[in-house]
């Protein structure tokens, strides 16, 4: 059918819907800011940094506060879905590659040549981009910029506004507005103010986003990470602590609670980006029964890899001063095995029979890592895993998974993949929180009867590539270990099938035949089957 | 192997196809003229306003009808030999049976309005309905105005695709209130409101005479019955309900109605000959039921159970309570159980009518005056649970029990406001003035 999908050459799309005057006025007040940015970046000497910076972040945020408002205060309240289909940026169409090739070009010079961007190296002034941040930083931590704190900025910035926007879009919603509130007051406090209060308050510290756990925060346990919260007396003990407790206490008590939500959807500084600058892309993931499969093998292995990696290279740094804490690679080792075969087992006792052939998989993933972590502690070289040093595989993680995947790809690639493609494919906490959620929590999307009519507007909207009519039209509840709880499945149906719970774990499974509906002997004689 | 045949692709047909594929090993095909694939006929609409494409209104991806063995055969039937068991296709071939299931839905009713095949004139209830609104209204330059006749669901539904291009929409409604045959007034009302606030010329109390033409044999203009006055429009939407898409058995020798005629098993006077969905009219109305049910619900009831009998476990059609839903541009409906309008109410039902202040919520608690026994519940802009009405239907709660644990039956996201109390409080205030 030719319905829109004409791939026109022309930019602008002959029928595409229209946006008003003013939110031209608005999108050009935005280019402004952006443009001072090009300048910048061009080495333009600007005479006082801080006018010029406080003028580029403003009109990029009043421009998007005055579009956003335009495009929804003027309209009654209700889904605002309108069109996403048809305009070139939100449905793969020449805009939407255009700002892909520039968000991943970004990421790559923002990774791996952060000079082009103005670093100053070797203690020389920063140019470029990151001198126009200078004056931000020297106000907030009284240093230099860099081109992670220009990062920082922009990312805050980017959560902030668009935040407003998707508050706005939501205005009938208080679930979106809340959680949307939450990403912004986590990225603001958590993510960006407070490290470079720390750094004010005591510069030995490691930069500490404290609401970035490990595995996702993947370098706190790298040895000069745990080197500076040890040379800092109580507060660095008690910080290093917080990452320990986070993962192994906070972490299992929330998502039993609530479902993997409370971090990935209310908290999480990748999440809050996906959530706010990303809601246009939501449509784009994949829900193909391919990409699951591929999902499945992917994260799991991103998973495995950042297990066997920290654990590699804690073993190695526990091998320098022997014997002088009680820490040592034996105790070590023992430890994370016997951790590991802890949750196994509890799982396979409890859980055997809700994960059918996966638990298959499961096992050979254990054993896998088991045998990895064998492997290294009898071959008896201090610092090599299979020949490979534990520092190599750590730079490797770092590069591969920490910069190009969960960056490049995940966030340059929103326009093509959708915007959680890196939650969805490559986290390793998502994984673990995933696992958790799937097996241990009360968290469900409860469907609503036989009220469903297939018509698709829940799978269209799940950034996590969930089929999730296939549950729905099925009269069954939504119970995945890649659900995010977002909520907005259940705020785009139309016919008030879909509700984010929290409730017992008895039924919370419950796979049905026969829906709600029809004649009760028939359900009864069906469904017990 | 025995062969099962069923014409139609909707959500009957295709209920019907997967429950025999689990129940059996029988050869199944499924034909269709409209579409290759199973698609979601009630999201056409979100196709047009751009929140989805065509292919994310198919439940079922591609390769899940051969991974299944359903054949998927594309073509109109136009004649029924039911001595031979074979269907002709219009393009000459034939197909033999041994079961045969007639699943061919609705289409859009034409009252004889004179000019009501001209080009531009579209119901929205296929396909091919939405491909003729894509060219005659792709935008509001191309599509200065369009009219939409009839006030029922599928009408509301265009006025709102038609509302996301920015096209001005003149809805014409015979009856005096939006859909007050089905919605009790207050209810109605209600939606007239809302259905103003979006910009739409609503009109009531209005019938259409006669649609003009142009030079080329394009849409003009409408006349209005009661007024004569002519309005210039590029559109007309024609959504005065849907009637069985049956014209191709007329000479077949199985019993037709307005529909096709079916016992209570959803056999046919033919043997080996079945029919469900939009299409199946019930020789008497099951309970308060309608005899030809138009709706999805119903439609998967019947594929469900009637698979059933093709494999081996005869069972009648047996529907539970009556349940429905429906979004009145940004406005939610869901009903449980009997809430009749002011047509055909029953003398022993009475209602209980909560309206929010913001004019978007409502709900309509139906009970027995005799016996205080609830019947039935609409709710607008509040979301409940239909596992709860349906239980508390089979239970015969009576309306106080109803009301006094309404939160239980809540169904809303997290963090809404609640109305149970007000409602309780209106309910007792109620009580007190009578």
């Amino acid at each position: 059918m030719s319905n829109k999908l004409n791939h026109s050459m022309s930019l602008a799309k002959p029928d595409a819907l229209d946006i008003t005057t003013k939110q031209k006025v608005a999108l050009a007040i935005g280019v402004i800011g952006l443009f001072i940015f090009t300048l910048a970046l061009f080495n333009t000497n600007f005479p006082n940094k801080g006018l010029f910076l406080t003028l580029s972040l403003g009109s990029i945020i009043g421009g998007i506060i005055i579009y956003s408002r335009e495009a929804y205060l003027t309209k009654l309240e209700g889904i605002k879905n309108d069109g996403v289909w048809f305009k070139s940026i939100s449905s793969r169409g020449i805009l939407g590659w255009i700002l892909g090739v520039l968000l991943t070009t970004f990421y790559i010079v923002l990774y791996f040549f952060p000079k082009y961007l103005g670093l100053g190296t070797d203690g020389e002034a920063n140019t470029g981009l990151i001198s126009l941040f200078d004056p931000l930083s020297h106000l907030l931590s009284g240093r230099d910029a860099s081109q992670w704190f220009v990062y920082g900025t922009l990312y805050t910035v980017a959560i902030l506004a668009f935040g407003y926007k998707f508050i706005l879009k939501y205005r009938h919603n208080r679930y979106q507005q809340l959680r949307t509130v939450s990403v912004m007051f986590f990225q603001l406090g958590f993510a960006f103010l407070i490290p470079e209060f720390m750094y004010v308050m005591n510069n030995d510290l490691p930069y500490y986003d404290l609401k970035s756990i490990w595995p996702l925060n993947y370098y706190i346990f790298d040895e000069w990470s745990v080197n500076g919260f040890l040379s800092n007396g109580n507060i660095g003990i008690a910080l290093l602590l917080f990452g320990i407790i986070s993962i192994f206490v906070i972490t299992p008590i929330l998502t039993f609670k609530y479902g993997k939500r409370w971090y990935c959807s209310w908290v999480c500084g990748c999440g809050g980006l996906a959530e706010t600058a990303g809601d246009s892309f939501r449509q784009l993931s994949s829900k193909k029964m391919s990409a699951w499969k591929l999902e499945r093998w992917l994260i799991h292995t991103v998973l495995v890899f950042s297990v066997v990696m920290t654990v590699a290279m804690i073993y190695t740094y526990l091998g320098y001063d022997k014997n002088d804490f009680w820490l040592t690679r034996d105790v070590f080792i023992i430890s994370v095995i016997g951790f590991l075969t802890l949750v196994f087992a509890v799982v396979m006792i409890f859980k055997r029979h809700e994960l059918g052939k996966d638990a298959k998989y499961g096992a050979i993933g254990y054993f896998i890592v088991i045998t990895l972590l064998l492997v290294m502690h009898f071959t008896g070289t201090t610092d090599q895993l299979f020949y490979i040093k534990a520092s190599a595989l750590r730079s490797a993680y770092g590069i591969y998974i920490g910069s190009i995947f969960s960056g490049v790809i995940g966030t340059g690639f929103y326009p093509i993949l959708g915007n959680r493609s890196w939650c969805r494919f490559g986290c390793p906490m998502a994984a673990i929180l995933g696992f958790q959620q799937r097996l241990f929590s009360k968290f469900r999307i409860t469907t609503n009867g036989g009220q469903c009519i297939s018509c698709g507007n829940c799978s269209n909207s799940c950034e996590m590539g969930i089929d999730v009519r296939a549950y729905a039209q099925k009269g069954e509840n939504i119970v995945r270990s890649s659900c995010v709880g977002c909520g907005v499945c259940s705020a785009v149906c139309p016919r008030g099938v879909l509700k984010l719970e929290n409730d017992s774990m008895e039924g919370r499974i419950n796979p049905t035949e026969i829906l709600l509906g029809n004649d009760v002997d028939l359900m009864d004689f069906v469904n017990q089957k | 192997m025995e062969h099962i045949v069923i014409i139609g692709n909707g959500i009957s047909g295709v209920t019907l196809a997967r429950h025999v594929r689990k129940l059996s090993d029988k050869r199944i095909t499924i034909i269709s003229g409209e579409t290759d694939f199973f698609f979601s006929r009630t999201a056409l609409m979100y196709i047009y306003m751009g929140h989805m494409k065509f292919e994310h209104t198919q439940p079922y991806e591609n390769w899940f009808w051969e991974k299944n063995r359903i054949e998927l055969k594309k073509g109109f039937v136009n004649k029924v030999e039911t001595e031979t068991k074979t269907l002709h296709f219009t393009e000459g071939e034939t197909l033999q049976y041994d079961k045969l299931i007639i699943a061919t839905g609705s289409k859009p009713n034409k009252f004889g309005w004179p000019g009501q095949d001209l080009e531009g004139t579209l119901g929205m209830y296929h396909k091919q309905d939405l491909e003729k609104l894509e060219k005659y209204a792709p935008n509001k330059e191309t599509c200065k105005r369009a009219v939409i006749v009839g006030g029922g669901l599928i009408g509301i539904e265009l006025a709102e695709m038609l509302n996301s291009r920015s096209i001005p929409v003149t809805f014409l409604v015979r009856e005096d209130s939006f859909w007050n045959g089905v919605l009790p007034q207050g209810e109605s009302e209600m939606i007239n409101r809302h259905v103003k606030n979006h910009h739409i010329d609503l009109r009531l109390s209005t019938n259409l005479r006669a649609i003009n033409s142009d030079e080329n044999g394009k849409v003009k203009s409408v006349i209005i019955e009661e007024t004569g006055e002519e309005l210039e429009c590029n559109v007309v939407g024609l959504t005065a309900g849907v009637a069985p898409n049956i014209d191709f058995l007329k000479d077949s020798g199985i019993e037709i109605g307005r529909g096709v005629k079916v016992n209570r098993f959803l056999e046919t006077n033919i043997p080996d000959v079945y029919s469900i969905g939009d299409c199946a009219e019930q020789h008497e109305a099951i309970g308060n039921r309608r005899p030809i049910e138009a709706v999805w619900y119903t439609g998967r009831m019947m594929g469900e159970t009637l698979a059933q009998t093709l494999c081996g476990n005869r069972i009648e059609y047996k529907p539970g309570h009556w349940f429905n839903s429906a979004k009145f541009l940004d406005i939610e409906y869901q009903t449980y159980g009997w809430v009749f309008g002011e047509r055909g109410r029953p003398e022993h039902e009475v209602h209980f009518h909560w309206k929010h202040e913001d004019d978007t919520k409502c709900i309509t608690v139906a009970y027995d005056k005799n016996t205080n026994v609830f019947l039935g519940i609409n709710n607008f802009g509040i979301r409940m649970r239909h596992e709860v009405f349906d239980r508390w239907l089979t239970e015969k709660r009576d309306v106080d029990y109803v009301i006094n644990h309404l939160p239980e039956a809540n169904f809303d996201p997290e963090f809404y406001s609640k109305f149970e109390k007000d409602i309780l409080k209106a309910y007792n205030n109620q009580l007190q003035t009578v």
